[in-house]
């Protein structure tokens, strides 16, 4: 009777756990000094369906090249981001942005289907911005992306909106009053890796002012009103913002950190440097490309609170350390290097949705540059709505052309 | 006969119920109905009953009981009152603690007011009981060996979430009431920190601990060994310590050159066990208040080596950005 007990104990037990852990054999990879702890932990539960998942499309094949021949931009109208190209890569580019982003219902997406000039559907708008980003992630950001570089393909999927996105985290279903506040903590939240702590993490760190990430003190004894002023509960926000970069990258801690002291950058894999950059990368990403696409989303593309779809760690990685394993699209597709592109300002800082393109302030902040001839043609903004005619132009109807400079 | 082993309870002895010695008028607060339970003697003592009440034990559950309902009734105001996501979300719902800026003020209710009366409560409800194990001890005039261990464990508790918020001015820095929201704070307050492992108290309080379930282990399957010898009856081995006895010894001087006597492997077990929150608490205590980075401290000590380089070290980037 005993063993019964015993062999059922142990049954329910192992039942137990394999509910809740991930079941062994876990792969480790050492990557610091013997006997330091320094290992790359994976699962090849989870590792061997992300490999299958992270395949290159297969490339559209090379344009022919045509030295001199005429530029998309001299060819169609209202060309602002790629006129550069010549006509068979400008072609071949749309071909591939559709087979990334909208395979299903192809250039319909985002052109008017007489008049592919038209900037009347939002989703044109919105890609001419993300086609900036990810020229600019390419050039500005090249500390953290290096050579392998982002194309839409990295975050898109073949899906049109991003699978990983965030919006701003509404307040938890709690009850008011005196009941006591869980301050954004506390709950199952997948955001954080089901930590207990603070889901608004991306809020926090990823968006608009952010706070400070660093909270280890920086020497051996406090020093009174200088290192004593990080509390453990800003303590348990970074180390809610590091899970979702665990998370997201599919690592454990000592991919980039050494844990027996996580501040010191000395005896940090370099790994964490790439990582630093990318704390500072998606901040900029969300500030001057996401957010302020915010007037151009109709309300389904908008979080609870009406903001506007944003990128985390996982809108790239998806669960791999470097996305896509690392494998780089860039030279299948060298237009997303962003070099000499895009005119003479690809990448503009305070982004005006409302503002056409080549009204918008350059980096220097004052002069609109009129490189190109890209301005939305008269004859088609005169047949928009007049809502729509200020979102690409700027101008009410009653301005008349296009004036208005920010 | 039935056959004896030691791993399983197999033999249960019942007989008239053992009431325990007079104790004059306190007689009156024990439970008077005596009940006898198969299962419980497959664990332990078949008799259950009588329980003494008296006014710290009944005073202490009462108290401890509102507090454990303000924490249960605050996680379930957090799910909205929703039953169901009560019992899904269980392990990760927490009381949490003000927030920095409320520093040692008294926050209104939402914002941490809650879990300072819950924090009182309990203390109070705690401080009864161990009155309780005093008293009880007293008034069966054992030594005071269990109200001192159970001593040891309430400095620990009181370090964690009242002495050491006080020293470091603040609320905010003690423990939320929670399954997991309490393990991730642990994880936090180390890595805030600088690696408690570097913290000497911390050292010796995991050597307690570890050791305390060593020594349980070590002196439980000694004496289930010699069980079969009568080796349970440690105490009157002591003064005759007949083969059992004779045997345990021999057995732990062979394994290691010496043994502990039947008398002194409890006071082994009595110091681990103390120890483990004593020294747990002073390292708790001299963290943040006294030391800010254990891993600092460590290598100031000659405590924490240095080892060779895999990879060429990092530069912190905020410099290097800040040069350009």
């Amino acid at each position: 009777m005993n063993r019964s007990i015993l062999s059922s104990a142990l049954l329910i037990g192992s039942l137990t756990l394999s509910g809740c852990w991930e079941a062994p054999p876990m792969d480790t990879e050492q990557i610091g000094y013997d006997g330091v702890g320094m290992q790359v932990t994976s699962n090849p539960d989870l590792t061997d369906p992300l490999k299958r998942a992270n395949v290159l499309p297969e490339p559209i094949p090379a344009a022919a090249q045509t030295e001199g021949g005429p530029k998309a931009g001299d060819v169609y109208q209202n060309v602002q981001v790629l006129g550069d190209l010549s006509i068979q890569e400008f072609t071949r580019t749309m071909a591939s942005i559709t087979a990334w982003v909208s395979p299903e219902q192809g250039c319909a997406y985002c052109h008017v289907g007489n008049n592919f000039a038209s900037d009347e559907v939002y989703t044109k708008i919105v890609s001419r911005r993300m086609m900036q980003m990810t020229m600019q992630t390419n050039t500005e950001w090249y500390d953290h992306v290096g050579e392998t570089g982002v194309t839409c393909y990295t975050c898109h999927r073949g899906l049109n909106v991003p699978e990983y996105i965030w919006f701003d985290e509404p307040p938890a279903n709690r009850t008011g009053g005196m009941a006591a506040n869980s301050y954004q903590q506390n709950h199952a939240n997948e955001t954080v890796a089901y930590t207990s702590m603070a889901r608004d993490v991306f809020d926090r760190y990823l968006d608009g002012e952010q706070e400070k990430i660093r909270v280890i003190a920086q020497t051996a004894l406090p020093i009174r009103n200088v290192t004593q002023n990080q509390s453990t509960q800003a303590t348990e926000n970074t180390y809610s913002l590091m899970m979702h970069m665990s998370d997201s990258l599919g690592v454990n801690c000592t991919y980039c950190h050494n844990s027996r002291n996580f501040s010191s950058w000395e005896m940090s894999p370099p790994t964490r440097v790439t990582a630093w950059h990318a704390l500072q990368m998606v901040p900029s990403l969300n500030a001057n490309f996401l957010s302020p696409l915010q007037p151009v989303y109709p309300e389904i593309r908008l979080g609870q609170l009406g903001d506007a779809p944003k990128v985390n760690c996982t809108t790239c990685h998806q669960g791999v350390a470097k996305p896509l394993y690392g494998q780089s699209m860039l030279d299948d597709y060298p237009v997303w290097r962003g070099e000499g592109l895009g005119g003479e300002r690809p990448y503009v800082e305070a982004y005006d949705p409302m503002v056409p393109m080549d009204q918008q302030p350059t980096l220097d902040g004052d002069q609109p540059v009129s490189g190109q001839d890209a301005v939305p043609g008269e004859d088609e903004s005169a047949s928009l709505d007049p809502v729509l005619r200020h979102l690409m132009t700027g101008s009410t109807p009653a301005d008349g052309p296009a004036s208005v400079v920010r | 006969m039935a056959e004896y082993q030691n791993i399983f309870t197999q033999i249960q002895v019942r007989g008239p119920a053992e009431l325990g010695v007079p104790i004059g008028r306190a007689t009156g607060n024990r439970t008077t109905s005596i009940a006898s339970s198969r299962l419980l003697g497959a664990f332990a003592n078949a008799q259950l009953g009588p329980i003494y009440l008296g006014f710290t034990g009944t005073l202490s559950i009462v108290l401890g009981l509102i507090a454990f309902e303000i924490i249960g009734f605050n996680m379930l105001a957090s799910v909205n009152w929703d039953v169901v996501e009560f019992v899904r979300q269980l392990f990760w719902l927490a009381l949490e603690p003000p927030a920095p800026e409320y520093g040692l003020s008294i926050p209104p209710m939402a914002d941490g007011g809650w879990w300072l009366l819950t924090g009182f409560l309990l203390t109070c409800s705690i401080g009864l009981w161990w009155t309780r194990t005093f008293l009880r001890a007293r008034a069966l005039g054992l030594g005071y060996h269990i109200p001192w261990a159970f001593g040891a464990a309430i400095w620990l508790y009181l370090v964690l979430g009242f002495i050491r918020p006080v020293l470091m001015g603040s609320w905010s820095e003690a423990v939320p009431f929670g399954l997991f929201p309490h393990l991730d704070w642990t994880a936090a307050f180390s890595i805030r920190y600088g690696n408690l492992f570097y913290n000497p108290f911390h050292m010796l309080s995991i050597v307690f601990l570890y050791g305390s379930a060593v020594l349980f282990g070590m002196h439980a399957g000694t004496i289930l060994a010699v069980g079969r010898y009568g080796g349970e009856r440690e105490l009157e081995q002591i003064t005759d310590r007949g083969t059992a006895t004779e045997r345990a010894s021999l057995y732990w001087r062979w394994q290691m050159g010496f043994n502990a006597t039947m008398e002194s492997i409890h006071r082994w077990a009595w110091w681990f066990a103390v120890l483990t929150p004593i020294c747990g608490g002073i390292g708790i205590l001299l963290t943040g208040t006294v030391v800010d980075n254990w891993y600092l401290w460590g290598v100031k000590h000659g405590i924490a080596p240095s080892y060779p380089a895999v990879y060429p070290p990092s530069i912190d980037p905020s410099l290097t950005e800040a040069m350009r």
